[in-house]
């Protein structure tokens, strides 16, 4: 594991008991003694604290604001220039073809836009944008630590240490000052629960997680647990759920395409794969994304194939997400169906270790979302 | 009691071996959230496939130390599974075999030996 890059939390994590495995050219915790299960539930119930320092963060800043979002408007379907300032969005860098090349986060802090990217993906994204963006913006990779904080109790762990943090709504990022660190940090996470992440210089990583963790409704969470919730709330993981073959429509996240760069509105299109993606927004794809509940306990994990018929017949669909969901108590998945057998209600089966066993179609996320609107 | 490398424990109960995984299988398993067991009165042969067994993390296989017959699996685990994490090596046993070979059991490890391997 020589040429594994650790995030500042590295020795941290060993210190609490964690199990390491390498995870996007890191090594990251997967979990801690108290196992997948408990830490689970306690992100549910209190605070979870999340190492997610492996992630991509870039500032991308220009002269003035219009030119950095409108720039970036050619790399993503969002509306990027209505971003008020200190407010994050959900947004996606898109294919030719229509596929996702990755998911982020977009937050606009003043004229310069703050962008966090998936760890697997960051070396192609920033090749992208360096490749595509106008020269004239400076696109810079900051060596900074990301903590998230997930879970109920998150504000008051937070508004303790800097009363500030109780006043963010959901989406909204701003400076803040955590036991005398400065960290920017916004109201989001991964996990369907209210919470924060938190962006800290690398050197006050450790100071600021132990104060974290100080807390007594704060535990430490691996990526064993930050798997299951994000499944639980339906969300998708990039490289599984959604790909460069998957259309955000195809994807359901066209709730995450804004009016304005639809058909008709007023900066329509402009984006890589918008002559695919766009018409598919009025249209119905051939192929959906969608909940599954098996009916019996057996989890059904990624690549599963599915198939309409208890015998014979081709797959399908297959399950990209799938385990156990401590929250909901049974096995939980999503996948890939033709659209007409994605209503709620509509069984299908997977088929494991040579069986076939039925799963339901339903609507997602299986945990309601727990956010500060 | 004798140990396999795939960190099951055997015991002598009469006639009969009473089979279950080891308190280290268990805990690198994780919290165990599915078990399916053999019915009873399969005939299965050593190193066959026979349970499988999900945790929050993954799935295994646990194969059959012994040839011979199930007589009796243990339906409590499959109802609830997180007494595998609980008590592995007393409530949480998976299945007792009748043997037809007992000699198979001179194949497996003492308790020192299997302390060792498992470091």
């Amino acid at each position: 594991m020589t040429d594994l890059h650790r995030t500042p939390l590295y020795d941290l994590h060993l210190e609490l008991g964690a199990k390491m495995v390498p995870f996007a050219g890191y090594e990251m915790p997967v979990q801690y003694p108290a196992g997948v299960m408990k830490e689970h539930l306690h992100t549910r119930a209190a605070a979870g604290l999340f190492d997610v320092s492996h992630m991509g963060q870039v500032l991308i800043s220009g002269s003035n604001w219009e030119e950095v979002a409108s720039a970036f408007e050619t790399l993503v379907p969002q509306n990027v220039l209505g971003l008020a300032d200190g407010r994050q969005r959900y947004g996606f860098f898109t294919t030719p073809m229509g596929g996702i090349a990755d998911d982020l986060m977009f937050a606009r802090r003043g004229d310069a836009l703050f962008v966090v990217i998936n760890a697997a993906c960051k070396e192609d994204d920033i090749a992208h944008m360096r490749a595509n963006l106008p020269a004239s913006l400076t696109i810079d990779e900051l060596d900074r630590a990301l903590i998230a904080l997930q879970g109920p109790a998150s504000e008051a762990v937070l508004a303790a240490l800097d009363p500030a943090a109780a006043d963010m709504r959901f989406m909204d990022v701003r400076a803040l000052t955590l036991d005398g660190i400065e960290v920017w940090a916004s109201r989001s996470g991964y996990t369907g629960e209210d919470g924060y992440e938190i962006s800290v210089a690398p050197g006050q990583a450790t100071p600021l997680a132990r104060k974290l963790l100080e807390h007594t409704q704060v535990e430490p969470i691996g990526l064993g647990a930050r798997d299951s919730l994000r499944l639980e709330a339906g969300l998708c993981l990039y490289g599984h759920d959604i790909d460069t073959t998957t259309t955000p429509v195809e994807a359901g996240l066209s709730w995450a395409i804004q009016t304005i760069r639809r058909a008709g509105g007023a900066r329509a299109g402009g984006f890589p794969g918008a002559d695919i993606i766009l018409p598919q927004l009025t249209a119905v794809t051939e192929r959906s994304r969608v909940g599954l509940l098996p009916e019996g306990r057996a989890p059904m994990r990624e690549g599963v194939p599915l198939f309409s018929d208890l015998e014979g017949g081709e797959p399908v669909g297959h399950i990209t997400s799938g385990g156990f969901g401590p929250t909901v108590g049974g096995p939980v998945a999503m996948g890939y169906l033709p659209t007409d057998l994605c209503a709620p209600g509509t069984h299908v089966f997977g088929e494991l270790r040579g069986k076939r066993l039925p799963l339901v179609t339903t609507p997602l996320p299986f945990v309601a979302a727990n956010f500060k609107r | 009691m004798k140990y396999t490398e795939e960190h099951e424990w055997l015991m002598e109960e009469g006639d009969l071996i009473v089979v279950g995984i080891t308190e280290h299988a268990a805990e690198q398993l994780g919290d165990v959230v599915f078990v399916e067991l053999p019915e009873v009165g399969t005939e299965v042969s050593k190193d066959e496939e026979i349970v499988v067994i999900e945790s929050v993390k993954a799935a295994s296989d646990i194969l059959a130390p012994l040839d011979g017959e199930i007589v009796e699996v243990n339906e409590a685990i499959v109802d609830a599974p997180a007494k595998v994490n609980e008590d592995p090596e007393g409530e949480a046993w998976f299945f007792k075999i009748n043997p037809s070979d007992l000699s198979q059991m001179d194949d497996y490890m003492d308790e020192a030996a299997y302390k060792d391997f498992i470091g």
